[in-house]
């Protein structure tokens, strides 16, 4: 099961990053999915709002569970998937692509290099359950 | 220790995600929520409610002592059939919200919520009046057949055959070849079908029965906003001992006439004639999130009340719930605001139902 693309960057908090230059794009992983059940309610921040990394930027809530959504870098909102907003449940289907949240530019593009790789998060997992 | 059901390992067969409720280890989905709610809307789901408990009352005084303890009156019940009650304190705080079933005056079936087990049977055998009051929790497994397609499902098992059961009346029968079920026609979802006691010896044999004719399993979270469309009450979220059924809009089950009255029954009368400063409504989010249990219920800037349950409904796809509300706001179109992360969004109060109920059609 390659569930967690070679591409993607992660967070203890199971969130992902796609980095290219100095841009990130965001979503939370396939296991932050299959954790909260299926996703009724997405709440994300504006375009021009301001990210710190490790600190919450929206909020998720499937049928059971309210969860913060945590920046896994520094930086200023510049897209922000509005259609996933309308019709959060994009995240159950493709957590990994359609399920794209927010882009950020970062403001410290070498936090990205603290992220964890596919093959770390994999092995996160593995310790956890 | 997690207490687990005849049903645990069925449950894990079945793919569950197990959680903790009211000490049992239960299966809160399978699939997901939406595809289990969505199943028992359209077709069928069963349901493990083995956690409930079963207390009996017996005896020459068993029907005086039930009218005593409960709130509604069983004397306007027939032999063989069920009904919705509550048991409360002296002050009119409910105890717990239970289902009476009527086999005779003299032998009585109580059905329990599982926080219920262990302090409804105290309650019940303190106030006995010399009926037999015994604890058969352990005895019973349960499980709870839901949806369009669930009464005919049930019946095909049935020896003797259940269909012609009215809507809260309940039989003994031969269920999948278990013998010693008890059959009843009522559930917390809303829609048609049944609940089945049975031996936990047999109940996995009744689950893969039941599996077999293509009932989806279905989870807590399913259970759980099924019965919030219906606006179904949830003890422990929606009432309890601060809380009197007047105020959780169970006044239908309040029966002031029954000779003797109930324990409880002058608090509530007080509460009655005085008027009540605050009801349980049923309400939607005009702006965007969802309420859950906890969030506090705002009137231009403070706090009036409190969110007893929230969800985003399945069937209507909208933020719906049931908030404690002064009762000047609780009537069908006040307007309050729910505090979510600090935040006020906009509420409105909704005739309930959310969603129309078949079951008692």
């Amino acid at each position: 099961m390659a569930a967690y693309p070679d591409s993607l960057k992660y967070t203890k908090e199971h969130e992902w990053a796609r980095v290219r230059g100095e841009r990130a794009t965001v979503g939370i992983t396939a296991f932050a999915k299959d954790q909260l059940g299926d996703v009724v309610y997405l709440e994300l921040p504006e375009v021009g709002a301001a990210v710190k990394k490790g600190q919450p930027f929206g909020v998720v809530e499937s049928t059971k569970a309210v969860s913060e959504l945590f920046a896994p870098v520094s930086g200023k909102v510049t897209k922000v998937n509005k259609e996933l907003v309308d019709a959060p449940e994009g995240i159950n289907d493709d957590p990994h692509e359609r399920g794209w949240m927010i882009e950020i530019e970062m403001s410290s593009p070498a936090e990205a290099s603290e992220l964890l790789s596919a093959t770390q998060y994999e092995e996160l997992l593995a310790s956890e359950h | 220790m997690a207490l687990r059901t005849p049903l645990y390992d069925a449950h894990l067969a079945a793919g569950a995600r197990m959680v903790t409720f009211a000490g049992f280890e239960m299966p809160v989905q399978y699939k997901g929520v939406i595809e289990e709610h969505a199943a028992v809307r359209e077709r069928a789901g069963i349901f493990d409610v083995s956690h409930m408990g079963e207390v009996t009352i017996e005896g020459a005084r068993a029907l005086e002592a039930a009218q005593h303890l409960i709130t509604n009156d069983l004397s306007k019940c027939s032999d063989g059939q069920a009904q919705y009650s509550a048991l409360c304190n002296e002050r009119g705080g409910v105890i717990d919200d239970i289902i009476v079933y009527r086999y005779s005056p003299a032998r009585l079936f109580i059905c329990v919520n599982a926080s219920g087990r262990a302090k409804d049977f105290e309650w019940m055998r303190e106030h006995s009046l010399g009926a037999t009051v015994e604890q058969h929790s352990d005895d019973w497994a349960q499980i709870a057949v839901q949806g369009p397609r669930a009464p005919q499902m049930v019946d095909e098992l049935c020896s003797p055959r259940v269909i012609d059961l009215a809507y809260y009346h309940f039989r003994e029968a031969t269920v999948a070849g278990v013998p010693g079920c008890i059959v009843a026609r009522t559930g917390y979802t809303g829609e048609d079908g049944f609940e089945v006691f049975v031996r936990p010896a047999g109940a996995r044999k009744l689950w893969d029965a039941f599996l077999e004719r293509g009932a989806v399993p279905c989870g807590l979270g399913a259970r759980d906003s099924l019965r919030l469309e219906v606006a179904y009450r949830l003890y422990g979220n929606d009432m309890d001992e601060e809380h009197t059924p007047l105020e959780a809009g169970l006044g239908w089950i309040v029966k002031f006439d029954k000779p003797g009255g109930f324990i409880g029954s002058e608090a509530l009368a007080r509460q009655k004639q005085v008027g009540l400063k605050r009801r349980l409504a049923g309400f939607k989010l005009v702006g965007k999130g969802i309420a859950r249990h906890g969030y506090p219920a705002l009137s231009k800037g403070s706090r009036v009340g409190e969110v007893t349950s929230g969800t985003m409904s399945p069937v209507l796809k909208e933020p719906i719930g049931l908030a404690y509300l002064p009762s000047e706001l609780s009537k069908i179109g006040s307007a309050f605001e729910v505090e979510i992360r600090g935040k006020p969004v906009a509420a409105q109060v909704v005739k309930t139902p959310f969603v129309e109920k078949q079951a008692s059609k």
